[in-house]
């Protein structure tokens, strides 16, 4: 028999950690043939770190993302950075990237201020480039010559130091109060799955859910996330474990062909909206979108096997052999107690 | 053992490698001839990460012994990506957002293109057969699934380029 039920979970999840103190830094400076180099010690994991990034320092230094080059290569010669984890990285590097930004602003208007002959305080950004004078649009230059210019004609850096830290919080040894977090995203999953009670398999159906992540940056990369998201989600509630008949080790997985996670034809119709509830510490409002695509998926489904069998399963994954378990032990309760109201004990 | 010549044929030009015995068409492109997009995920046919084609076929070439491979034509995502621009099936994963920290990519295209030059206009079910050696650990499959389909229709009727 096949059973069908829905599962509902939620989630918030903070955005960075603070354990001893959560600090990013940057630090940008100007080629010589006017591109700008961020450098970072926080890497790309393949979640587009780099591209979220390139895209914050375009917009603080008022420039094209094409003349951006973001550079994770090197924690040893970097500037230090606590590391991408924790969903972090965008909001923290993020802020740091803004603060060398405005550095790199003041250091452009020294030199845009001598090469136009104008005050400091005269001059504007346009946002697409180029620095002028206010009311003056003839008098315009090119971010880009201004930067050849401060070095070939000045002799000037044209750079900008970053930081941003969320402070150590202490915790209160009376209540266990602390400020863990910078900010916290939201999301709401429902799972729908089917049971086969013979054979006892979950077949999930579809991962439907609501995400709010305060400003999305790029708006294709936090789809990105949520679906893959989905994905490991279903795959640790239904698959995967690196001991699956713990405690002999020797069970363990050993490659790719003995370590379960589904594959293109166990994917389930996975839909997504996203809410933007900005944050107020966050670069232009963004929260973190990272881990957190990977767990309500997780209770939704068990919570959806429940629903269609109901067997409470509280390990994961919830293998067939769980659910079997689970099936014969309900047909056993019904035995021992077949005078009791069955919808009262229908499930436990 | 001693080592042995073997020729093939790669990006249309006939190369020469010398080999000891058994070393895989994996580690010959990779690190013999620099065809970095040819990766070495698992080396035992788990992982679909070091597909290339052999003459039009999908091969795991971490399982493929290079001698098997003299006198027959390689393709790898180096040979397919046109000097200018990109190939249609990786303009698709673009367009996609069908992958993430790209490890599995190279070998999702050349799988897609064994496909798709099999099959211009391959049905859903066909998609997924095709990409169930190919591990994802990051988009969770459904964008590249959507990415082969684009580039069916892209393709549809003129033949995906060589």
């Amino acid at each position: 028999m096949k059973l069908r039920g829905t599962g509902v979970a939620a989630v918030n999840y903070p955005t960075g950690m603070n354990l001893g103190g959560d600090p990013s830094q940057a630090l940008i400076h100007a080629t010589t043939s006017g591109t700008f180099v961020v450098s970072l010690s926080s890497t790309d994991l393949g979640q587009g770190h780099r591209t979220v990034i390139g895209q914050i320092a375009a917009e603080a230094l008022g420039v094209a993302m094409e003349d951006v080059i973001v550079d994770t290569a090197d924690t040893d010669t970097g500037p230090h950075d606590m590391g991408t984890f924790a969903s972090r990285a965008t909001h923290r590097v993020g802020n740091a990237v803004i603060a060398a930004a405005l550095e790199v602003r003041e250091a452009l208007l020294d030199v845009a201020a001598e090469e136009l002959e104008a005050a400091r305080t005269d001059l504007e950004f346009d946002g697409q480039g180029n620095l002028m004078v206010r009311g003056a649009p003839a008098r315009s230059l090119k971010i880009a010559d201004i930067a050849s210019a401060a070095q070939f004609k000045y002799g000037k850096t044209i750079a900008g130091r970053g930081a941003f830290m969320k402070p150590k919080s202490p915790v209160d040894p009376e209540t266990g109060a602390m400020d863990p977090d910078s900010t916290e995203a939201h999301a709401c999953t429902v799972a729908e799955v089917e049971v086969d009670t013979e054979t006892g398999e979950v077949k999930v159906l579809s991962i439907r859910s609501a995400y709010e992540v305060g400003r999305q940056v790029n708006p294709a990369l936090v789809k990105g996330q949520i679906v893959g998201g989905a994905w490991m989600g279903m795959s640790h509630a239904l698959y995967e474990t690196t001991a699956p008949y713990y405690p002999d080790p020797g069970h363990a997985p050993k490659d790719f062909s003995e370590y379960l996670m589904p594959g293109a034809h166990e994917i389930p119709q996975i839909e997504c909206v996203v809410l933007e509830y900005p944050s107020s510490n966050g670069p232009y409002g963004v929260k973190g979108v990272g881990e957190m695509t990977a767990n309500s998926p997780i209770p939704a489904i068990v919570n959806a096997i429940y629903h269609a069998t109901g067997v409470r399963i509280d390990e994961l994954p919830v293998t067939p052999e769980l659910i079997l378990r689970g099936l014969d032990a309900k047909r056993r309760a019904a035995l021992v107690a077949p005078a009791a109201d069955t919808t009262a004990t229908a499930g436990r | 053992m001693a080592s042995t010549i073997v020729t093939f044929e790669l990006a249309g030009r006939e190369v020469e490698v010398m080999v000891k015995p058994m070393t895989t068409l994996q580690a010959v492109l990779r690190y013999q001839l620099g065809f970095t997009s040819v990766k070495e995920g698992c080396r035992q046919g788990g992982c679909g990460s070091c597909t290339v084609l052999v003459d039009g076929e999908p091969m795991m070439s971490c399982l493929l012994p290079v001698e098997d491979v003299a006198g027959r034509r390689v393709t790898t995502l180096e040979t397919i990506t046109p000097d200018e621009g990109v190939h249609p099936i990786q303009q698709a994963f673009i367009d996609h957002t069908a992958f993430q920290c790209g490890y599995c990519t190279p070998g999702m295209i050349m799988i897609s293109k064994a496909l798709l030059d099999h099959d211009p206009h391959p049905t859903r079910e066909a998609i997924v057969d095709a990409l169930a050696g190919n591990l994802c650990r990051c988009t969770g499959y459904e964008p590249i699934v959507a990415a082969v389909e684009g580039a069916a229709q892209a393709t549809a009727g003129k033949g995906a380029p060589r």
